[in-house]
């Protein structure tokens, strides 16, 4: 140990962290979490990574097939039929929308709420949001019929001299979701910027030192760039924070604005964000448990960061209970024949089985996280986010399938279940997923370096703490 | 002033309490041409160092404006002059249902120029930096603040400097010839 970190220790300010439990365990110098989180790049890539990484590709590369499938056959491979017009292809969009959630709930809303122990996991929630929502575009996409034709979405200037239809929730979709992609990937960005350039300070490959160093756009830590990146980081914080909550309100629009019963009241918008949080946070575990253990951060990792996130979980899982019962107790309340019919049958009809499963898995199973010691026992946290994210799919599947499949008119009832098409496409998606997830794994700092670095106890001035610095 | 090729003068310091300590002296000894380099930002060294407030928030608020101008020009001229469709009856323009898209293009403007401003502002990308081949100075990203102070400020001797920043606790003080012939 040198002596300056020595001196770090010695001086570590107890104001610092107030009798909380440490958030970096085992007190690393700046070095140790330099060369930690380097280590993950510069390790050899191993066998089992490449194997992980075939099974994922080959899932990924099935799901491309069966949507080249879909595209040169047309949607009539799916199972869609007349009262079910939107199936697996809008729940999967709605699933992996929710899933890229959290991310931006951890970057964005936490930093302004100051929420220290959001540093060690943002940097991988946000990648989870840029790839969801690559997902989520690419159900959306082949759900079009004709995704050669998607920029007939945009308002382009074209022969006909006409234009899209601005009073359609389906255009604000359109607009939502590429504001969200394109938002949550420049903050990213920029938040990798700085740690980009402490890899190509720090690594011994040519190849990655060229690499990193054309992607860190030639960060040097700069006083003078950093009194600017900060506020930038701020001001997309603040604006990241309205949009995460208006994304899946404009996605529930498009339930909400439509006439069926059981898509169309006013508790969408919160309901669907809340449940957007929840199955977000859950997929953020599962993959964060597993991070954790393979790439073994739980230095940086720690059970105060699970246990809070845990928290977060049963805190939106109950909003989403309450969400469910409100629904239930509106469609009796409001006198509505139509809606109380929906409702009933959504519990009792022949898709109960999907409502139970979702009921289960998003409002009985969190329960459990009241108690300490399960909220620190990663394999229930393990197993429950795993529940939650089976629920979540199931509450999509829930709300579209069985509002559907009763309409007005009984003649044309009918019931929906997939193809293979569509089982293929999902699992695709999950592969994509995947893929990019274990590449971002190796290839770019899983935690933000910077970050932690400014929060290690001790990394801070001791009288000057009057500027408002970087969480 | 030194030879032509000079870039300037560096000192490491490895305690952020005289880190920020030196960055008030220098910045009160009156030099222009410094900087401070730092693994990650340290609360209050931008007054140590006399940095005025950013003024990135303007960018900001320029895209902030552009972006909702832009979504009520478009969904205004499209709907209500260029082309007018009757779709349920619903109006041709409407602030009510414009709202969402107002909204996101002004999120999507604010952020594009917040992030427009900072790569100004940083003056990124920029793939060189005369002291990039010094080994102190690549040391900044890791786990060392690096003053650097630049050989062009008028205040700046090659002896006076480096002695100025050795009395300021400075460690592994030296003068770095430009990288950039």
């Amino acid at each position: 140990m040198t002596e300056v970190q020595e001196q770090q220790k010695l001086h570590a300010d107890p104001h610092d962290e107030p009798v909380r439990e440490a958030l970096v365990l085992g007190s690393p110098t700046l070095r140790d979490v330099t060369a930690r989180i380097a280590s993950i790049v510069e390790s050899k890539i191993t066998a089992k990574y490449l194997l992980t990484l075939m099974v994922t590709a080959s899932m990924a590369g099935w799901g491309l097939v069966a949507l080249g499938y879909t595209i040169f056959v047309g949607i009539g491979v799916w199972g869609l039929n007349n009262p079910v017009g939107w199936g697996w292809d809008i729940t999967n969009f709605v699933f992996w929308i929710g899933i890229g959630h959290a991310g931006t709930l951890i970057s964005a809303i936490l930093y302004l709420f100051r929420q220290k122990w959001r540093t060690a996991i943002n940097r991988s929630a946000e990648a989870m949001t840029i790839f969801a929502v690559l997902c989520a575009m690419t159900m959306v996409l082949s759900h079009t019929g004709r995704p050669w034709l998607f920029y007939w979405l945009l308002p382009y200037p074209n022969q006909m001299q006409m234009w899209v239809n601005f009073r359609s929730p389906l255009m604000w979709d359109v607009f939502a979701v590429n504001t969200y992609f394109t938002v949550s990937l420049m903050f990213w960005f920029i938040g990798l910027i700085p740690d980009l350039a402490t890899l190509r300070n720090y690594v011994k490959s040519k190849i990655a030192k060229t690499v990193y160093g054309i992607l860190s756009l030639g960060w040097t830590g700069s006083n003078r760039s950093w009194h600017h990146y900060e506020i930038a980081y701020m001001i997309l914080a603040g604006i990241s924070t309205p949009l995460v909550l208006s994304v899946h309100s404009v996605v529930s629009m498009d339930f909400t604005v439509g006439i069926m019963p059981g898509w169309h009241t006013t508790i969408f918008p919160p309901y669907f964000v809340a449940g957007a949080i929840f199955s977000g946070f859950a997929m953020v575990m599962t993959l964060l448990l597993i991070v954790r253990e393979v790439l073994d951060l739980k230095q940086f990792i720690t059970l105060k960061h699970l246990d809070n996130m845990n928290r977060i979980m049963l805190a939106t899982g109950m909003m989403v209970g309450y969400a469910y019962s409100m629904e239930m107790f509106i469609a009796w309340y409001s006198g509505n024949p139509w809606e109380k019919w929906v409702f009933i049958n959504r519990a009792f009809g022949d898709y109960a089985w999907a409502y139970w499963t979702m009921v289960t898995c998003n409002v009985v199973s969190p329960q459990v996280f009241w108690f300490k010691k399960i909220r620190r026992s990663i394999p229930v946290m393990f197993v429950i986010s795993i529940f939650i994210n089976i629920g979540m799919w199931f509450e999509r599947f829930t709300i579209i399938a069985t509002s559907l499949h009763h309409d007005f008119l009984p003649a044309s009832w009918g019931y929906y279940s997939p193809t293979w098409v569509e089982i293929s496409i999902f699992v695709g998606t999950f592969g994509i997923f995947l893929t990019l997830f274990l590449l971002f794994a190796k290839f770019v700092p899983v935690i933000a370096i910077s970050e932690v670095k400014g929060i290690l106890p001790g990394s801070q001035p001791k009288h000057g703490s009057h500027t408002e610095g970087h969480a | 002033m030194a030879s032509s090729n000079l870039a300037g003068a560096i000192a490491e310091f490895t305690d952020v309490n005289a880190l920020v300590h030196a960055a008030e002296k220098l910045r009160d000894a009156g030099f222009r041409k410094w900087d401070v380099h730092t693994p990650y930002p340290v609360h209050g060294l931008d007054k140590a160092m006399g940095i005025k407030r950013s003024i990135i928030s303007y960018f900001s608020f320029v895209g902030m404006v552009g972006g909702l101008t832009t979504a009520l020009g478009l969904q205004w001229w499209t709907g209500a002059d260029s082309y007018k469709l009757n779709i349920g009856g619903k109006g041709f323009f409407d602030w009510q249902f414009s709202m969402p898209i107002d909204f996101e293009l002004t999120v999507l403007g604010t952020a594009i120029f917040t992030a427009l401003g900072l790569f100004h502002l940083c003056k990124l990308p920029t793939w060189y930096n005369k002291y990039q081949e010094d080994e102190s100075f690549k040391k900044a990203t890791d786990d060392t603040f690096v003053v650097t102070i630049d050989a062009n400020d008028d205040r700046f001797s090659a002896e006076g400097t480096q002695s100025l920043l050795v009395s300021l606790g400075g460690s592994n003080v030296h003068v770095v010839e430009s990288a950039l012939k």
